[in-house]
């Protein structure tokens, strides 16, 4: 396999943010390759650069795409962990790659990067969001009050009650934690961890009043009780989300109806 | 190709084109265009807060925010728009509370609110709480909030769809909106959506800087789109630049930092503020902060080896206060910098972070093709759009209201059009420019790289046309910009294929790019005074008597093809607030 190689002199001159002081190390990115365009079947290529370790994944990916093989592809967007544009599979686990610094990976060794697992490949490291999105819209992912007579002021909350939810409101519809689910990758039918954090985060809105018919949409064959607790999705989640926690807290609703 | 037919097409799925579809939709068939998934968008960036005089807290009205607003944009901001802003902003607020926005709370359960940079009680006094606030991810949760809410009213998304040209026909005399071309990212197809609405919320355009808070998708789409089909831009010389962007990267940390009483130091451990703006100090508006912090690196107070920034100083808050209410900026900081802020300053400098500039619009967001005439049909609100409420500096937290307040207007105005409009006929091909750009860039054997041209454009805005600029300056930015477009010509890209091209997409987003950055250059070079965010060495004072007026920038083609920009002015809406010196 032809290894493309970014050398020094030329990755000097980038943009990039980097640090006086510090070195430029030489690291292998192991990247999970497929194009229907040009084959059926995905294919391994490794890129060889040089770059400073307290760059991110994503900047590596920059210098693959900008200077080695414009054909790599990948979404991203903000290149800072608040827009959900770039979980994958990098040594393995579920990440955004905007998120992973090269330092926190062992740059001995070749840093592999795949799609997430569960949703089809389109090319490269773009996979169909579609099915991850429909699942999320399934569990009226809104605020649902009875009252049609607005009030002119806001509602009241207390700061306890917004508390209640404050964890599952920071998710950005990533799907590190849906596509790192054992249950998800044996059946795409399960809602997934990032639908029940969504459904949490009204279920426990004091503001909101269908919980009762959240709740019986997670309690379907597909819903919460899918859930083995592996925690997966905790660990992946690069917004720090207890994930798993929420699931639970949604199962114990569901027997005891308080929430 | 492909033909599709809608009352209202919306271009942008962020916090202005979310909200204008909420309203569209219910009133008209209405389809939303954008390039990323909704969710995706920058708005989900923003960290500190919207704005709205709701005096929760403290004795607060919006006759106050409409001052502020004003002077924050030293005076080019037109004096009726800031008005319906500042009114509007408490109903935006309360609005999105209905809609489910978590913002933080006060003990006696109404919505929380802070300090923010320019917003003061009573003309100037003293700083105000006026910033409605969730923790530091406020952007994140009305992009939430509003796509949320486009569910539950059922609309209708083309997520991944980039729009590359804007069609416009001659009805009568009068150039009237027929719709737009948009490329398909899955499959390379090109489709026309003829609409007899067009509403662009495309966003900013601040990736032309090398050091920007901007994520890399915000390329000036929309601006550049209209541009081409001869509709001017105004103000582009105004950019914002932040005075807190992490070090050499660029990624924001809010003034919220310091609303929350955060300090800037410079290596000496002063607090350097004090001196430049005696009141408001660390909360003087952003394009005062950014100068004074240059200011101190180039008189060698700078913090590092290389004296090249400041710190951002939080470590005298209590970590409970900086984990409720600023747990994402402090995380960047250890992700990043592997800093702990509890402990240890962080290194800043000024980040180039919003267009104050962009297409003109009236307050209705009707888009403008000189000082005074409506396009019919076309609209436009949120980043991409100069209506003018920013004037020359945007204050903190009017953005996030100015997407929800004119997101709303455009999106009834535009529904409310196209229910009495009929659809003007499309051209016979409506997609031939792009489908041209498109083969040219598939086909082009060049030697020019994309990476390249985009690397060296942006080392030209940072050393020229930022914080500083001077005569020389700026005419090294234009000449360098007229190279870049020349060789920009020759590029050729090395995915030749139809799926999910995003080699192709990134140079077209660069042609737009340096589009752009001309017209910012060029503007700029003829605004010979300094003005909120665009200051001027040579001209240090603010002229009202040559002035005191918007840009507007056309792009003219000869008749043998050559391109150039021609500039115009339009007058300042002033109401009541008559222009003074700017202090803080
Ligand atoms: C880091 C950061 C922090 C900020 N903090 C604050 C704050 O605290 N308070 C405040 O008031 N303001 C803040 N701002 C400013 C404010 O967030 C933005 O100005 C505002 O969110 C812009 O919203 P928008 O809807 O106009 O654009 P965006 O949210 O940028 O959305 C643009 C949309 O257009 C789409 N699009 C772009 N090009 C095309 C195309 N060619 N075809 C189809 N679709 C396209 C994109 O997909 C996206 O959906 C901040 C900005 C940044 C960068
Ligand atoms: S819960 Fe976490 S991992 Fe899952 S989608 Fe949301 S942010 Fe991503
Ligand atoms: S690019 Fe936005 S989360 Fe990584």
């Amino acid at each position: 396999m032809a290894t493309p190689v970014l050398d020094k002199a030329e990755a000097a001159g980038q943009p990039e943010p980097g640090f006086a002081d510090s070195p430029y190390i030489t690291v292998t990115f192991r990247i999970r390759r497929f194009n229907s365009e040009v084959s059926a079947e995905a294919v391994w290529e490794d890129f060889q650069m040089e770059i400073d370790p307290k760059e991110r994944v994503l900047d590596g990916l920059h210098k693959i795409k900008w200077d080695l093989d414009g054909t790599l592809t990948f979404r991203r967007s903000c290149a800072h962990g608040i827009c959900g544009s770039d979980a994958m599979r990098i040594n393995g686990k579920n990440r955004l790659a905007c998120k992973t610094l090269i330092k926190d990976l062992n740059p001995e060794k070749p840093i592999t990067v795949e799609p997430i697992k569960g949703l089809t490949v389109l090319k490269d490291l773009v996979v169909d969001m579609d099915p991850f999105f429909q699942a999320y819209r399934d569990v009226m992912p809104f605020l649902i009050t009875k009252d049609t007579n607005e009030p002119t002021r806001e509602r009241l909350q207390t700061a306890e009650d917004r508390e209640r939810f404050d964890d599952t409101t920071k998710c950005i519809l990533c799907a590190a934690c849906t596509s790192s689910c054992p249950v998800f990758w044996n059946d795409g039918q399960y809602f997934g961890p990032a639908a029940i954090v969504n459904a949490h985060r009204f279920i426990f809105d004091s503001r909101d009043e269908a919980g009762e018919q959240r709740l019986e949409i997670l309690n379907d064959r597909d819903g919460v009780w899918r859930c083995r607790t592996t925690f997966n999705c905790t660990d992946a989640c690069p917004r720090g989300i207890e994930v798993t926690k929420a699931i639970q807290e949604v199962k114990r609703a569901l027997i005891t109806r308080r929430f | 190709m492909k033909i599709h037919k809608y009352d209202t097409v919306i271009v942008g799925a962020g916090g202005a084109g979310m909200r204008a579809a909420i309203e569209s939709t219910k009133r008209s068939r209405t389809a939303v265009l954008t390039k990323l998934y909704p969710t995706r968008s920058h708005t989900g960036a923003a960290q500190g807060g919207m704005a709205a005089a709701l005096a929760n807290v403290e004795e607060d009205n919006w006759e106050w925010h409409t001052f502020d607003t004003i002077k924050g944009g030293d005076y080019l901001v037109d004096q009726d728009a800031a008005e319906i802003l500042a009114k509007e902003a408490i109903d935006s607020v309360l609005d999105l509370e209905k809609m489910g926005l978590p913002f933080n709370r006060t003990p006696n359960g109404t919505i929380d609110q802070r300090r923010f940079g320019g917003h003061s009680r009573n003309h100037g006094e003293a700083p105000v709480r006026r910033s409605c606030y969730a923790a530091d991810r406020t952007g994140h949760m009305i992009l939430q909030t509003l796509y949320q809410n486009c569910v539950k009213e059922g609309v209708e998304f083309f997520n991944e769809f980039y729009v590359l040209d804007q069609l416009i026909a001659d009805v009568d005399g009068v150039k009237t909106s027929v719709g737009v071309v948009a490329y398909e990212l899955a499959t390379g197809e090109i489709h026309v959506f003829q609409a007899k609405a067009v509403i662009y919320a495309s966003g900013g355009c601040g990736k032309f800087f090398k050091v920007t808070s901007n994520a890399h998708t915000l390329t000036g789409d929309g601006q550049a789109a209209v541009y081409r089909r001869g509709l001017p831009l105004e103000d582009m010389e105004f950019f914002q630049f932040h005075p807190t962007g992490i070090w050499r990267m660029g990624i924001l940390l809010t003034e919220g930092a310091r609303g929350e009483g955060g300090i800037l130091r410079n290596k000496d451990g002063e607090r350097f503020m004090e001196k430049y703006a005696p009141v408001m100090k660390d909360l003087a508006s952003r394009d005062v902060v950014s100068r004074s912090i240059y200011t101190e690196i180039r008189e060698g107070r700078g913090c590092g080896p290389e004296g090249d920034h400041v710190y951002l100083d939080l470590t005298h808050l209590p970590p409970e206060q900086l984990d409720a209410k600023l747990p994402d900026i402090t995380e960047f900081a250890r992700t990043y910098l592997g800093i702990e802020p509890y402990t240890d300053p962080i290194p800043i400098q000024p980040t180039a972070h919003y267009a104050m500039g962009g297409i003109p619009t009236n307050v209705q967001g009707e888009v403008l093709t000189d000082n005074t005439t409506v396009v019919p049909g076309l609209y436009a609100a949120g980043e991409v759009a100069c209506v003018s409420v920013h004037g020359a500096n945007r204050l903190g937290t009017n953005s996030l209201l100015d997407i929800n307040v004119f997101g709303r207007r455009a999106g009834i105005a535009a529904a409310e059009y196209s229910q009495k409009a009929s659809y003007v006929e499309l051209p016979e091909d409506p997609a031939q420019q792009v489908i041209d750009q498109v083969e040219h860039l598939r086909n082009s054997t060049g030697t020019e790289r994309v990476a390249v041209i985009r690397r060296e454009l942006q080392e030209c805005m940072d050393a020229n046309v930022m914080v500083f600029r001077t005569e020389q300056t700026i005419k090294t930015a234009v000449e360098k910009i007229a190279e870049l477009r020349e060789r920009y010509r020759n590029v050729s890209i090395q995915d030749k294929g139809r799926r999910f091209n995003t080699d192709l997409l990134e140079a077209i987003e660069l042609g737009n790019l340096l589009d752009l950055a001309e017209v910012m250059a060029v503007s700029a070079l003829a605004r010979k005074e300094s003005r909120g965010g665009h200051y001027r060495e040579d001209y240090p004072n603010r002229d009202d008597v040559n002035f005191m007026r918007h840009t507007m920038a056309y792009r003219e083609v000869g008749d043998d093809g050559t391109e150039s920009i021609r500039l115009d002015y339009k007058p300042v809406v002033q109401t009541r607030y008559q222009p003074m010196e700017r202090k803080y």
